[in-house]
């Protein structure tokens, strides 16, 4: 393989970026996080896996404030997400970048308004020869840069995934919250996506949180292990810990 | 099942409260608010006027028969001119937005919902209630009016058309007809109305939309019930509006 990340890189020297303590979140009877303990060191790729219906999305969602947790903690650069005023919430989200599951693409726009969209909201003094370069460059990046005046809708899969991960980078993230990147898309595809998010990680030094079940795509991106079972983390390492691991519940992702 | 809709009248007034609390905060959308009206009166101006105009005949060729046998065939357009301003052209405008733009916004906002659109405005610093739910339902209760005060006009021309098929009267003589029939307290409630079923079709196909469920059936769902429950909520407006003018003594 040409490139893989160093699985061994030791990354617990480094500062944490996000910090979470003791998260908890129920709907209802269902405790979908219950006692939830997690630190991403700088320049790191964190991959959560778990089954579908564990609770990753909704893990992602609380980090960057989307949901509003039942307990615990987290800190993300030092700042406690739950006690953030709107406009502190949007200075937040600025630096920590999100790429849903299902794109989330505004099916209205075209892929330019698409990626103008969090630069004039977030930054709304960027003039306008900037927002055309930034867009230019995100679109660069991704490899689309001939896509600029098309819709979402006449674009495929795996462009579609390109083009969202550029608007999340447009605005030059230092933490990446991937949902489940590679879900839905062929396996070379989903290869080429996972080399986009190494590529990212070391162009911008970017740490990551990637959810996936996509073994393959682990394999690729992820410095470290998390897994997620009945809402605490249950085993973490890197992939051969855990690969090599006794434990039923863990080997079982990993056959 | 009268728990489920005690509990749903709930939500929508606390939906419908937010709107109020949004409304007033700064940073209006204005440009998405002049899209959504511009789109509005487009999508919905033909079939308004179409149906308008039908109305307007048809009610005005089968009221005929009746006057004739009284012989008060004379009194046709002030008759129709009543019915159509104050009850048939705002009903029939607002079933129809409700129809066509109701489960339109529905759906949009159930797809938006599914596939994580609004929380990616929210995470792209950008408050989606204010940006897609106080322009939408701003929009309808500024176009619905003016469509309505539209379909008068032209469920009226029907109308006369209708007159005119047996050759009764002239052009000058409808509307000066039409015009000594109608005053202030006919044309006054029967617009304030309208503002009421704008509000009512846009806040419902919000609310279905925001709160659509995962999956297509999710967002056909919410469009569906979007047009279901605004649409009989515009007879019941109707019904408390005709209560009050007729309190007031303005029928
Ligand atoms: N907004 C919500 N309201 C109620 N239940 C929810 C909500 N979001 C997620 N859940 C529930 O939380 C659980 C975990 O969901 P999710 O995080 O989406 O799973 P996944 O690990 O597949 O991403 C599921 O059982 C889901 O039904
Ligand atoms: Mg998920």
């Amino acid at each position: 393989m040409a490139e893989v990340v160093e699985h061994n890189k030791s990354f617990n020297s480094l500062e944490s970026v996000i910090s979470i303590k003791g998260l908890r979140k129920a709907f209802g009877d269902n405790k979908v996080i219950n006692g939830f303990d997690f630190d991403l060191k700088r320049g790191e790729n964190v991959v959560v896996l778990g089954k579908s219906g564990s609770g990753k999305s909704v893990l992602i969602k609380l980090i960057i404030g989307l949901m509003k947790p039942d307990q615990g903690s987290i800190e993300v650069f030092k700042d406690k997400v739950e006690t953030l005023s709107t406009s502190q919430l949007d200075e937040m989200r600025v630096k920590v970048g999100f790429l849903f599951q299902s794109n989330a693409l505004y099916d209205s726009m075209t892929v330019r308004e698409n990626l103008e969209f969090p630069l004039r909201r977030h930054r709304k003094k960027t003039s306008k020869e900037e927002v055309n370069k930034l867009v230019m460059e995100a679109l660069t990046n991704v490899g689309l840069p001939q896509t600029v005046d098309m819709m979402p809708s006449e674009l495929s899969g795996g462009m579609r995934k390109r083009i969202a991960l550029a608007r999340t980078l447009i605005l030059k993230p230092e933490i990446i919250l991937y949902d489940e990147p590679t879900t839905g898309l062929d396996p070379i595809t989903g290869k080429e996506i996972s080399h986009l998010m190494l590529d990212i990680q070391k162009k911008y030094n970017t740490s990551s949180i990637i959810i996936s079940h996509d073994i393959n795509c682990v394999k690729i991106v992820a410095n470290r292990i998390v897994m997620l079972i009945d809402g605490i983390c249950y085993a973490t390492g890197t992939y051969n810990e855990l690969e090599n691991s006794t434990d039923t519940r863990v080997k079982q992702f990993f056959e | 099942m009268i728990k489920n809709i005690l509990i749903e009248i709930g939500l929508i007034a606390r939906f419908t409260a937010r709107f109020f609390r949004e409304v007033f905060k700064p940073q209006f959308e204005f440009s998405e608010f002049l899209r959504q009206c511009f789109y509005i009166g487009n999508k919905s101006f033909p079939l308004v006027a179409i149906t308008a105009f039908i109305m307007g005949l048809v009610i005005t060729m089968q009221s005929r028969p009746t006057l004739v046998e009284f012989g008060a065939q004379a009194w046709l357009p002030k008759m129709i001119s009543v019915s159509l301003v104050r009850e048939i052209a705002p009903v029939i405008t607002a079933l129809i937005c409700a129809g066509k733009i109701g489960s339109g916004i529905g759906a949009e906002l159930g797809s938006m919902k599914v596939t994580e659109q609004i929380d990616a405005m929210d995470v792209s610093g950008t408050n989606p209630y204010k940006f897609l739910v106080v322009t939408r339902v701003m929009a309808t209760t500024l176009m619905i009016p003016i469509l309505a005060i539209l379909a008068d006009g032209i469920s009226l021309y029907g109308g006369y058309l209708g007159c005119n098929i047996h050759g009764l009267v002239s052009w000058d003589l409808f509307w000066n007809q039409v015009f000594d029939t109608l005053v202030f307290a006919d044309i006054v409630p029967s617009i304030l109305k309208t503002f009421f079923f704008g509000f009512i079709i846009g806040i419902i196909g919000c609310y279905q939309g925001f709160n659509s469920s995962k999956g297509t059936e999710g967002v056909g769902q919410s469009a569906n019930s979007a047009v279901v429950i605004s649409s009989l909520l515009v007879f019941i407006i109707d019904l408390l509006a005709v209560q009050i003018t007729d309190a007031l003594n303005l029928n």
